[in-house]
């Protein structure tokens, strides 16, 4: 009993990072049908960003990391949408391809720069061990994890519901014709997105510098699961993307415990097929008329 | 008509290539057959069918291992147990090994395992209208699990390893040229006979029928037909494709193992077929051999280079030639014949 | 006469709006209904529902007696139900007779699909020669205007051979020129099928016509000969009384 309480916090940082990762993919996805599968080196480049302000700055390099990984991030973003995505829109199988290319060109920079090898970034001492609570051994950094990305979901959930920018992404994700024609400049929306879901995808990469090593290939091993996310969510629903992380990362984490890790992640797959046989579209699905 | 003459060129090359090339030159290009083999599945599943599949690695893996299980049983030691077992502590053969010593059990499982498992993934996908993005995610998330699902079972599967150290393929000897030259001729042949078989398909109703779903998927069902159907018998063909290739090249290169399945691997057999042009079988088939047979130059002199390369191919083709070489071809002999006539009619 | 066609208290919602609020219409075996309505009444609505493609909140669809909601929409056509598109959808890549053939083997077992087509069956000639696409039958269909993407989508219709028509606004966008054809094929396939067709069209109406059901707000407002319709002082209201410019359109 006391193994399955213990197993929540980890299932929960599961989810945390997940939905840090699975937030930008969503938007992106949803509101331009693009599948950016080099999302995942965006990550890469947050961790990597937090590694090298470790040796730069020092002890409490983690806080700055989280801004300056945000904007790194945010800007290759910005820039991969503004090189090629923007020529790709309703092409999302093509997206996705092109994407990938782009993430192996990333990754093998990634080598070239630091080196195959995995690097370490060293927690802060405040985030070392952890507390008891009735019982429940929570480890400091799942639980600062967790908090980041309910902070981070706050603020989309702020951003779309209350700021100007946020209501025009909103309209565009449901339906880019009409927003168009209402005056939205939908390409900017475009951009704003796309720096938003990167930068996320980097502070996610730092989060993950808390609880294992950084490498090129940290964001192929989290893209899959973040992409099945979306799918379960449903596209451009910020709700669905938590709810679906919520369920996936508690699975994996418990599924792993039970079985084993190679059974869990063919057990969550199968569970993800079955959940589209009863919601197709999702938990949170956008409805509109089909053929007209 | 001059498609038909570039076949019959093109069989010449592959009965002339034993001929020429050295035994090792020889077995490396089996090796790039078997890729054009599964690139020809893909193109009738992405280019005609509009299915981008991500996961044709997990059909290659189960045609390789069906067949890598049953050549391990025939050089099993003793207590009748392939070697891997034995290092890792195995003392009974698993039951999931025991139908594989049956040769044709053996040979059926290659293509009706892949095909059974796309078949019913289709199915479960297409039925509940997912399809685009969607799919080619869940395909994706298919290899993954997959791989890690054959690295956790060591016992079982060899892990990490794999399924290796070949000598014999049937009657074959693998260690002898002369073996090696039949089991190229036979992939050489599982080539041809593949290519020919997709065409006819593309070129009958049915081809009419997938280029249809393909583009419009809600109006074929105001046709009439089922469009789940239609597409959940064309990814399982082009599974079944993908696993007869993963079965040849268990003697071509002598291993079936998890890295050649990924998430990556998967994605690496789209790159020649997007090179080639997915919506030509031979663009695909051309565009296959090529890639491999750039990923072998480089990786003798230049590994890192690779990885630029295929990345740098994959956004070069989709900016610049998105229908590949084929449709470039194709665009530069339209302007060609075009030019005499066209205006009058339309 | 037998009906063919039976809807009873159809009711369809859309995120709590009524698109259809209890719709009856019978259709009696060889009729040519026409379907009008303003904008948004819902009769593109009823049609996707006949064919499966929208669900009911409540009421049932009957055709020959058999139950259609429910049934997956190429069951539907399975049954001999038919329908053309607002905006007519072909297949633009395929040619013109490969668009008709494929709509004519919609029975073809797996077998035979899979086999290649050898010349055009006298079917598929007979659906270009109604059509007026025999001149055209090898170009790919996207090459087509639209008036003629509309006729190609008829003769689809017509190798399928359904027992009941549904034609969603057949002229809506075409000139005078190509109105008048395609009263005359609307004329020619209502001899020898059971048709319904929506049109807006007052003139096209008036010609054409013979027994009309008027929708509107998702409810039937009105039935009767194409005099009683035009004389009904509601319909008249809701529909002909509004700007001539907007009632044409
Ligand atoms: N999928 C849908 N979601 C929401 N509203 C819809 C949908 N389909 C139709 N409607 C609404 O239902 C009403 C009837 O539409 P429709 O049947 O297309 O009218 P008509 O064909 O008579 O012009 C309209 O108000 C339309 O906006
Ligand atoms: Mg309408």
């Amino acid at each position: 009993m006391a193994a399955l309480a213990n197993q929540l916090p980890i299932g929960l940082s599961i989810a945390a990072v997940l939905l840090l990762i699975a937030l930008g993919l969503t938007f992106t996805f949803g509101q331009m049908g693009v599948v950016n599968m080099a999302h995942g080196e965006f990550i890469m480049v947050g961790a990597y960003t937090a590694y090298l302000l470790q040796g730069a700055v020092g002890g409490q390099s983690l806080l700055v990391a989280l801004p300056v990984a945000f904007a790194v991030a945010g800007l290759l973003g910005l820039l991969l949408e503004w090189s090629l995505i923007r020529r790709f829109y309703g092409r999302p199988l093509d997206t996705l391809l092109l994407t990938w290319g782009v993430s192996l060109v990333l990754q093998q920079l990634a080598r070239d720069v630091f080196g195959a090898p995995n690097v370490q970034v060293t927690a802060p001492a405040w985030l070392v061990g952890g507390v008891d609570v009735l019982g429940v051994r929570l480890p400091h950094n799942r639980v600062f994890i967790t908090a980041l990305a309910a902070l981070c979901v706050l603020g989309v959930g702020l951003y779309l519901a209350k700021l100007p920018q946020g209501r025009r992404m909103r309209a565009v994700v449901q339906n880019r014709e009409l927003a168009a024609c209402s005056g939205i400049a939908t390409g900017r929306v475009d951009r704003s997105t796309f720096l938003l879901g990167s930068g996320l995808a980097g502070v996610a990469g730092v989060a993950l510098t808390l609880v294992g090593p950084v490498g090129p290939g940290l964001g192929t091993f989290y893209i899959v699961d973040a992409f099945l996310v979306v799918v379960a969510g449903g596209l451009g629903r910020l709700r669905g993307a938590v709810l679906a992380a919520l369920a996936l990362g508690f699975l994996n984490g418990y599924l792993e415990f039970w079985t084993d890790a190679s059974l869990a992640k063919v057990l969550v797959f199968v569970a993800v097929i079955a959940f589209l046989q009863i919601r197709p579209q999702g938990m949170v699905a956008l409805r509109g008329r089909s053929l007209g | 008509m001059s498609g038909r003459i570039s076949l019959v060129l093109c069989v010449v090359l592959l009965a002339v290539a034993p001929l020429v090339l050295s035994p090792f030159r020889l077995g490396l290009l089996a090796k790039y057959l078997c890729f054009a083999i599964v690139a020809v599945g893909i193109a009738l599943a992405w280019g005609r069918g509009g299915m981008l599949t991500l996961g044709q690695g997990v059909f290659f893996g189960l045609g390789g291992y069906a067949m890598g299980m049953h050549l391990k049983l025939r050089e099993a030691g003793p207590a009748g147990l392939p070697d891997f077992m034995v290092w890792s502590g195995v003392e009974e053969l698993p039951a999931l090994w025991k139908p594989s010593a049956n040769p044709v059990f053996a040979l059926a499982a290659v293509v009706v395992l892949p095909g059974l498992v796309a078949f019913l993934l289709g199915l479960l996908v297409f039925r509940q209208r997912v399809r685009g993005a969607y799919f080619a995610i869940l395909s994706q998330a298919l290899a993954a699990a997959f791989v890690i699902l054959l690295v956790g079972r060591q016992g079982l599967t060899g892990g990490t390893n794999g399924l290796t150290n070949f000598s014999r393929f049937f009657a074959l000897d693998l260690t002898d040229p002369g073996g090696r030259r039949v089991v190229y001729a036979i992939t050489a042949a599982a080539l041809v006979l593949t290519y020919l078989a997709v065409k006819l398909v593309v070129r009958s109703r049915f081809g009419a029928l997938l280029v249809a779903v393909r583009d419009h998927e809600d109006r074929v069902r105001f046709l009439g037909y089922d469009p789940a159907l239609v597409k959940t018998i064309t990814f399982a063909a082009s599974a079944v494709v993908a696993g007869l290739a993963g079965a040849l090249f268990v003697p071509v290169v002598g291993i079936i193992s998890p890295a050649l399945l990924g998430v990556v691997p998967s994605l690496e057999l789209l790159v020649g077929v997007a090179l080639g042009g997915r919506f030509s079988l031979a663009g695909a088939v051309a565009g296959a051999i090529a890639v491999n047979y750039a990923k072998t130059l480089f990786s003798e002199d230049f590994p890192e280079g690779w990885l630029y390369l295929q990345g740098g191919l994959f956004v070069l083709v989709l900016v610049f030639a998105p229908r590949g070489l084929a449709g470039v071809v194709e665009a530069a002999r339209d302007r060609f014949r075009r030019r005499p006539r066209e205006e009058v009619a339309g | 006469m037998n009906p063919v066609l039976e809807v009873r208290g159809l009711r369809v919602v859309f995120d709590g709006f009524a698109a259809l609020d209890g719709v009856d219409l019978t259709v009696a075996e060889g009729e040519l209904r026409f379907l009008i309505g303003p904008n948004g009444a819902g009769k593109t609505t009823l049609i996707d529902v006949i064919t499966g493609l929208t669900r009911p909140a409540a009421g049932s669809v009957r055709f020959d007696g058999v139950e259609l909601v429910g049934l997956r929409e190429h069951r539907v056509v399975r049954l001999g139900v038919g329908r053309t598109f607002q905006t007519a959808a072909v297949f633009e890549e395929l040619s013109v007779v490969d668009n008709l053939d494929l709509a004519a083997g919609f029975r073809l077992p797996l077998r035979s699909l899979l086999r290649r087509r050898r010349g055009i069956s006298d079917e598929v000639a007979a659906a270009l020669e109604t059509a007026g696409l025999t001149a055209l039958a090898d170009r790919p269909a996207g090459v087509l205007s639209h008036g003629q993407r509309q006729w190609l989508e008829i003769g689809m219709l017509l190798v399928q051979r359904p027992r009941l028509l549904l034609l969603d606004e057949p002229v809506a966008g075409m000139s005078r020129d190509e109105r008048e054809r395609t009263g005359g094929l609307l004329e020619r396939i209502a001899r020898t099928h059971t048709v319904v067709v929506v049109e807006h069209d007052m003139e096209f109406l008036r010609r054409y016509a013979r027994e009309v059901t008027v929708l509107h707000q998702g409810r039937v407002l009105r039935e009767g000969s194409v005099a009683e319709v035009q004389d009904d002082p509601r319909v008249r209201e809701v529909y002909l009384g509004r700007s001539k410019g907007e009632a044409v359109t």
